[in-house]
């Protein structure tokens, strides 16, 4: 069965969803965004009755290229253990789609795109953004495509809080919800990290108040060593340990300030091929929205109250052991909200020592897991 | 595994068609799939390990990971007509507190256990002097997971203490099937070798008594 879908041409699609300017993108911030631009990407096809489409938000620096070939890097998608023929959303039964967040340098309109009002790049002057305004984005993509109920909703860290958020702005609009690696709100240490990365960017000459693409430079240090603090709070202590210990790039130290050990390679390596694809910007206005995001904050801090709305939906909430960045008591966070709002929720711990970034690796516990739920899901509503 | 059959089947008759059920130590979710299907339950599940949730996430269950000791502080106040902890008790850290937590969460808890004043265990302790290996009790006393064995007796005595009421209780048996006994009777704690308990508040409203006869036709 798996050899026949895998010889079935999967019907992929993608494109940019321009929106009127009867419909701008009204924020929370109060601003609005007119001729919003919206890149997204999908796999299979949609049915009759429009009831198979699954919605999979993407993390802070990942982009809607979920499977299939990455345009510009030409690697394989981000997640295609979990989409993909045989895998737990498969082409041949679900309308996957994943979209550029709003803010982001894929194609979205982000900071990087022409501020329609000026003819020039928004830069700062674009207007903050949080997690509701992504997800707010998203429904207005959904709808335009004539999809009115989503069968899941799936993401992985900064996609976990988008999960959470569609679950609390659009109750009726999703059947079921996958949360991974996330948290209903960012912690001190969530925000301490992402204001180093910020600082490190805003420190770049070549940032230039923000408005470098006007000065034809990029603040590519900048970046990179955001990338490098940040991807440390990905991996954990022993990911870190087992990947490298204190292997040496040579034989002998250098007495000097090359990077001498693997892990110092490995990470200018990461800053390095990051500034390539993502834009400074970006990075700042992304990870202010994910500091910005406390899903109990509008319900006077009460967490169950935002999900009052959303006990008709089947949750799924997964966290790893060694995930320091969203540790397991912020998943049992959201489960114990969910449990008071009365919703059908379910939770796994995952073991692994590879810490937050597990989500996107293997881990054949988080793919059986995802499997059963998401069969289940199809099941109940008649879509197997 | 006899036991455990005979255990799912009083749980059934027991429990009242179109409840709300947590099922504490839910395994592979076997229970509250049969209990959803026969009773038509809105059930839910704590599981220890992952693979066991993982099994129930494929069933359709709403489970979560975590266990009896820790995790039930996660629910709220009377979510659940009943919580059920089944063969389980024995292995928590602290029998008492689960058990005041399960009374918390639900109106009435289901809870079986093995019996440590059935005779085979006091006949293998009297002639050996060695930690009893019995059918419900086969492991050593190095390696089992039941840190907290009582008596029928004891935990009448617990009930009592935390002012709870027995509103249904049977013997259960190997190869047997389910036999209602009056626990404080000491011939039962003789002879039940483990027992299942339904208790409700002492000062809450008794249960209309469960159907006799079960579901399987048996």
């Amino acid at each position: 069965m798996t050899l026949t879908a895998q010889t079935q041409a999967i019907h992929e699609d993608g494109g940019t969803w321009t929106f009127p300017p009867s419909q701008p993108l009204v924020l929370d911030s109060g601003a609005r965004i007119d001729g919003l631009e919206i890149a997204w990407r999908s796999f299979g096809t949609l049915n009759a009755d429009k009831s198979n489409a699954v919605l999979i938000c993407h993390a802070l620096t990942l982009d809607q290229h979920v499977a299939g070939k990455h345009p510009v890097s030409g690697k394989p998608g981000w997640w295609t253990r979990l989409v993909g023929p045989g895998r737990p959303l498969d082409p041949a039964r679900h309308f996957i789609v994943c979209a550029n967040v709003v803010g982001g340098c894929m194609g979205s309109t982000g900071p990087a795109s022409l501020n329609p009002a000026t003819g020039k790049p928004w830069g700062l002057s674009f207007p903050v953004i949080t997690i509701a305004d992504m997800v707010r984005a998203q429904a207005m993509l959904i709808e335009a495509m004539g999809i009115e109920t989503l069968q899941a909703v799936v993401g992985g860290s900064m996609g976990g809080m988008q999960v959470l958020q569609w679950a609390v702005s659009y109750p009726d609009r999703l059947f079921s919800a996958v949360c991974v690696a996330a948290a209903a709100r960012h912690s001190a240490q969530n925000i301490a990290f992402h204001e180093v990365g910020r600082q490190a960017i805003m420190a770049d000459p070549d940032w230039r108040g923000g408005a470098y693409a006007l000065h034809g430079s990029r603040p590519e240090k900048g970046l990179a060593v955001a990338r490098m603090a940040a991807h440390i709070t990905y991996l954990s202590e022993a990911a870190l340990q087992r990947k490298f210990g204190r292997e040496l790039q040579r034989d002998g130290l250098s007495w000097g300030f090359d990077a001498d050990f693997q892990v110092e390679s490995y990470l200018r390596h990461q800053g390095a091929t990051f500034v390539d694809r993502f834009d400074a910007n970006s990075y700042l206005y992304i990870t202010r929205a994910m500091d910005y995001f406390d899903l109990a904050a509008p319900y006077g801090g009460v967490l169950a109250e935002a999900f009052r709305k959303a006990r008709d939906v089947r949750f799924c909430v997964l966290s790893f052991t060694s995930d320091w960045l969203y540790p397991t008591p912020e998943s049992r966070h959201i489960v114990r909200a969910l449990n008071a709002a009365g919703a059908r929720a379910s939770f796994v711990e995952i073991e692994s020592d590879k810490g937050h970034d597990a989500f996107l690796l293997d881990e054949p516990v988080m793919d059986s897991a995802l499997a059963g739920f998401l069969d289940a899901v199809d099941g109940a509503r008649g879509l197997r | 595994m006899t036991v455990v059959r005979e255990d799912f089947r009083e749980i059934l008759r027991l429990v009242r068609p179109g409840s709300r059920v947590l099922d504490v130590g839910c395994g592979g979710g076997e229970l509250l799939e049969l209990l959803t299907r026969e009773k038509n339950i809105d059930g839910r599940g704590v599981e220890i390990s992952a693979q066991g949730v993982s099994a129930c996430l494929a069933r359709g269950l709403a489970v979560m990971q975590g266990d009896a000791d820790r995790d039930l502080e996660q629910f709220p106040t009377g979510a659940f007509d009943y919580a059920i902890l089944s063969q389980t008790l024995q292995a928590t850290r602290n029998p008492r507190q689960v058990l005041g937590e399960l009374m918390r969460i639900a109106d009435r808890a289901v809870v079986s256990f093995p019996n440590f004043g059935h005779w085979r265990v006091r006949w293998s302790l009297l002639r050996r002097g060695r930690m009893p290996e019995t059918r419900s009790l086969p492991e050593p006393w190095w390696s089992t997971p039941n840190i907290h064995l009582c008596t029928l007796a004891d935990f009448n005595a617990l009930v009592d203490d935390l002012d709870l009421r027995i509103e249904a209780s049977v013997a259960l048996a190997e190869g047997r099937p389910a036999r209602t006994i009056d626990p404080t009777r000491e011939i039962e704690n003789w002879r039940a070798e483990a027992a299942l308990f339904l208790l409700g508040r002492r000062d809450g409203p008794m249960e209309p008594e469960a159907p006799p006869g079960d579901l399987f036709g048996g």
